[in-house]
């Protein structure tokens, strides 16, 4: 068994660099690799002591031919003992809640380094199977790919045409769930230039698996020359068109428009729009419509 | 509906199930008529009261459904060896996961406990039988036909496919409209009422038929595991026959609790469904950790360690188990506050759960340890366990767990508390008290060859998960790219599977092997047993007691054997017994014929099965059969043929 777990540690040590959770391109994922870290070293300890305390006991009090006759004390317990091992646990519970309970509230804001830079704001829709990524301030769209300026905040904001998903990019930070009718928030960057995979990471359906997209952090010109370049060149997004979006399962090709859907639905605000596409009812004309600003569109 | 609807067609696999499903049904009844057993099989078990029989039916099912969710098991490990590969296609896989998990959790793991806390627990605690049995057959026959409607769902119909969890709105009628759902919905509600009606019944039991002298901390430690895990039930199960009759209202009579259409709130489901699954998890736990306590201690041939300590640490994380359920959504977007307040109270679980571990540790020490295959079972928790608790803590930390969430790191971790917790504990009480319930041992070289197939299989299996979930491989996923880099750890996790598919089929052989060929006991302590259930002559007879003990302490059976007490006069009073009814069993195939219709909307069929229901409820309700008396005579004839 201490063989075992030696060969699990060194495995670990020696392939941890190549994990993608632990190996982050920003500081969202950063924080929590270091949190992640930290807790393994604790782990580890209470591990070791288990295992060697559990070895030591099966080795040296085993049933032998020599101690056939030992008739084992029939002792209770030992109150001495037992707070020792209430108060060791409760000291490393504390020891790992503090940092916890930091890293929650410093992940909901937009990281230290760039908070004083304004974020880029992007809505990530995911439509069964697909992502939907709007950046209302550019008036641009895209489907199942991602561009993003490195060095810079990305505030994303989340919601769901339809069933739950789970917005992951791991090399930039974990996970927020995109739900219909509601809008999360979630903060991510990327400190340098590279193609990271994002996708959804909480079970959809029959699509699931291949619901992902590639995620292109680029420099600031780049970036802005993409913006650019999708302005001019990239056809209008149409409510028809978007509404065929709605229906299209399985797809997985990439598109980019120059305009978005938010002129005429935000799902956050209504839910069941892609439902009642698909069922080939109006969605504008939905008694429930909570969405008052955009109902005439 | 056309045929084709109503049986699944069009995939090699269920085909293959159809025949054998077929071959099966006939070789059963073919042996059952050409041995003359159809009157032995009704009168002796299917109308049966006795908690003893009960409890053996309930690990038959069991074991049974463990072999349908290891089957399950792998066929998922089997399409998601190598990428790209195309055994199945999506929807099957997401139906496999999705009856897999369905089935281990409610269909095998509970079940399985059930059982040994069945045919074990009134016989620790000195009682005859169960508070209410006929109460307790009616348990048993809404679980067993609930299982039944759930498992017939993949030859006809269709298996539900959102997984064991049924988020919403992917389970709801908008995107899910085929009758899978149905199925998972009528499948848990009925059996869900079995095991409600199961925890009332053993809280009264142990509140209310102790035998004389045994005060609550005189209690064997499983049947405090028991009382605790009743309290769960009874609290936590409600909220499950809530949420699951909400959805079913939404999917057959278009109400809007879950919808997205008109005001529905989809994240209700979510928490109805982890208020309830939260504490499950720990039903299915503490009564394991009770059958490790009586193991350990009966091998280590030593009192547990720190019982007291024992009793309050279960008291705690059953109290904690039901104000952590929002961390299986930590994810969903809650603020700051809410998301350190759960995080803190799940990871404050551990401190009582790394209590029960040091005391488990120190029941060995000073001990003479007897490695048997039902402690190898309970010695194996020890370390495993405690990989699986450490990494909880780590999936704990709400911050971390943004990145674990939905990964196979989660997956590997609780199968790791699930599998050598429970899984674990199930095998360890299945050796440890096969020979009060069958009146053999079950071959210790065979189980030894089982245990380590399995428990080395287990580790090989999920172990990788855990850098899986690190390299950003979420579950349930059906299929993945070369370029994802997930091929090598899933190709070690699949040859584990094997070696656990070995372990289990070896078990299997064991109990074969067993019956037939192993020494039969002729003493009741196999063990050199501590507890009262040890007391009683093998096979046990269906009164289990012709004078009821006096406990005088802990370990009351140990305590007897040290000091016996001359027992000459042999006053037997006559026995009450209730009567076995046939009732509990057609009431039961009633509810699965009205769930059968409800699953198809068919009206007129579901309504006619509750008007089984109801007749069976309204004759029981006119039925004066209050049981009969065991004479003395009769007593005596039964005590002296043992002797």
């Amino acid at each position: 068994m201490l063989g075992f777990i030696s060969l699990v540690i060194i495995t670990f040590i020696s392939g941890c660099s190549e994990l993608a959770v632990l190996d982050p391109k920003g500081p969202v994922a950063l924080q929590q690799k270091d949190l992640i870290m930290l807790s393994i070293g604790f782990m580890l300890f209470i591990v070791l002591v288990v295992f060697v305390l559990f070895t030591f006991m099966i080795v040296r009090y085993r049933e032998r031919p020599e101690n056939a006759d030992y008739e084992p004390p029939q002792d209770e317990g030992s109150k001495v003992l037992e707070i020792i091992w209430t108060a060791i646990p409760v000291l490393i519970v504390i020891a790992l809640a503090v940092p916890t309970v930091k890293t929650i509230y410093a992940l909901q804001e937009p990281p230290k380094a760039t908070s004083h830079k304004d974020p880029v704001v992007v809505h990530a829709t995911s439509v069964d199977w697909k992502w939907i990524f709007t950046y209302p301030e550019e008036n641009i769209e895209t489907v199942n790919h991602l561009h993003i300026p490195e060095d810079r905040p990305i505030l994303f904001k989340l919601t769901s045409a339809d069933s739950m998903a789970a917005l992951w990019i791991p090399q930039l930070g974990g996970q927020e769930y995109n739900m219909a009718g509601m809008e999360t928030e979630l903060y991510l960057q990327a400190d340098e230039p590279g193609t990271y995979k994002g996708r959804n990471a909480n079970f959809t359906g029959e699509g699931f698996a291949n619901q992902k997209f590639i995620v292109k952090a680029q420099t600031r010109e780049n970036y802005k020359k993409w913006v650019q370049e999708t302005k001019e060149s990239a056809p209008k997004l149409t409510q028809e068109k978007y509404n065929e979006l709605m229906k299209m399962k399985l797809f997985t090709e990439k598109l980019t428009f120059s305009s978005t859907h938010l002129e005429w639905v935000d799902h956050a605000k209504q839910a069941d729009y892609a439902v009642k596409v698909r069922k080939g009812l109006d969605p504008s004309k939905d008694k429930h419509n909570h969405n008052d600003s955009h109902e005439s569109h | 509906m056309k045929w084709d609807e109503f049986f699944v067609t069009g995939d090699p696999f269920i085909y293959a199930a159809d025949v054998s499903i077929v071959l099966t049904t006939i070789a059963i009844v073919f042996v059952l008529t050409y041995y003359k057993k159809w009157k032995w099989l009704w009168s002796e078990w299917l109308t049966t009261v006795d908690h003893k029989k009960i409890g053996i039916m309930y690990i038959i099912a069991a074991v049974l459904m463990l072999f349908r969710g290891g089957v399950d098991a792998l066929l998922m490990r089997a399409q998601i060896t190598a990428p790209g590969s195309e055994i199945l296609k999506s929807q099957h896989y997401n139906e496999i996961f999705t009856t897999h998990g369905t089935i281990m959790i409610i269909f095998m793991a509970m079940p399985f406990l059930i059982g040994l806390i069945n045919f074990v627990v009134p016989l620790q605690i000195g009682a005859r039988d169960v508070a209410y049995p006929y109460l307790n057959a009616v348990s048993f026959w809404t679980f067993f036909f609930g299982a039944m409607l759930f498992n017939i769902s993949f030859v006809i119909g269709g298996s539900p496919s959102a997984g064991w969890t049924s988020y919403v709105p992917l389970a709801g009628d908008e995107l899910n409209p085929e009758p899978g759902q149905n199925y998972y919905l009528l499948g848990l509600q009925i059996s869900g009422i079995g095991t409600l009606l199961t925890g009332i019944n053993f809280l009264v039991t142990i509140l209310k038929m102790r035998a004389p002298g045994m005060n609550l901390m005189r209690m064997p430690m499983f049947t405090w595991s028991t009382l605790i895990t009743m309290l769960l039930i009874i609290f936590a199960f409600p909220v499950l026959t809530v949420a699951l009759a909400l959805m079913t209202f939404d999917r057959l009579f278009g109400s809007h609790f879950f919808t997205l259409a008109d005001g529905g709130i989809p994240m209700l489901w979510a928490n109805l469904f982890w208020i309830w699954g939260h504490p499950e998890v720990y039903i299915v736990i503490l009564p394991a950790f009770g059958i490790f306590s009586e193991i350990i201690s009966t091998f280590a041939r030593k009192t547990l360690f720190g019982y007291k300590a024992m009793v309050w640490s279960m008291v705690s994380i059953a109290g904690l188990s039901f104000i952590v359920w929002v961390h299986h959504f930590f994810t969903m977007g809650a603020n700051a506050v809410v998301n350190s307040f759960f995080s803190i109270t799940t990871m404050a679980i551990a401190i009582p759960t790394g209590v029960k571990i040091f005391n488990w540790l120190f029941t060995l020490y000073k001990g003479r340890i007897k490695i048997t295959s039902a402690m190898l079972w309970s010695l194996a928790f020890i370390p495993n366990f405690t990989i699986g608790g450490v990494t909880g803590v780590m999936l704990a930390m709400a911050a971390a767990d943004y990145q674990y969430h939905n990964t196979y790191f989660l997956v590997a971790h609780f199968h790791y508390v699930l599998i050598s917790g429970t899984v674990f504990a199930c095998f360890a009480g299945l050796y440890f008290w096969y020979p009060k319930m069958f009146g053999h041992k079950l071959h210790e070289r065979i189980g030894k060859w089982s245990f380590w197939l399995f428990m080395i299989g287990f580790n090989v299996c999920f172990f990788p998960m855990y850098f899986l979930g690190l390299n950003g491989m979420p579950r349930r996923i059906f299929t993945y790219e070369w370029a994802d880099g997930w091929f090598d750890l899933n190709m070690v996790a699949t040859t584990g599977a094997i070696g656990m598919a070995i372990g289990f089929v070896l078990l299997v052989y064991n109990i074969y092997w067993s019956f037939r060929y192993a020494e039969r006991e002729t003493m009741g302590d196999p063990w050199d047993g501590r507890t009262l259930e040890w007391s009683t002559p093998t096979p046990v007879p269906f009164y289990n007691f012709a004078k009821i003990p006096e406990v005088t302490g802990l370990d009351a059976y140990s305590r007897m054997k040290r000091d016996p007490v001359k027992d000459i006069k042999k006053d037997y009073k006559p026995i009450h017994m209730p009567s076995y009814s046939g009732k509990p069993i057609i009431m039961s195939i009633a509810l699965f014929i009205s769930g059968f219709g409800l699953v198809f909307e068919w009206w007129w069929m579901a309504i006619a099965g509750l008007i089984g229901v109801l007749a069976m409820l309204v004759l029981r309700s006119f039925d004066y059969d209050d049981g009969y008396y065991v004479s003395v005579e009769e007593i005596e004839r039964i005590e002296n043929s043992i002797e």
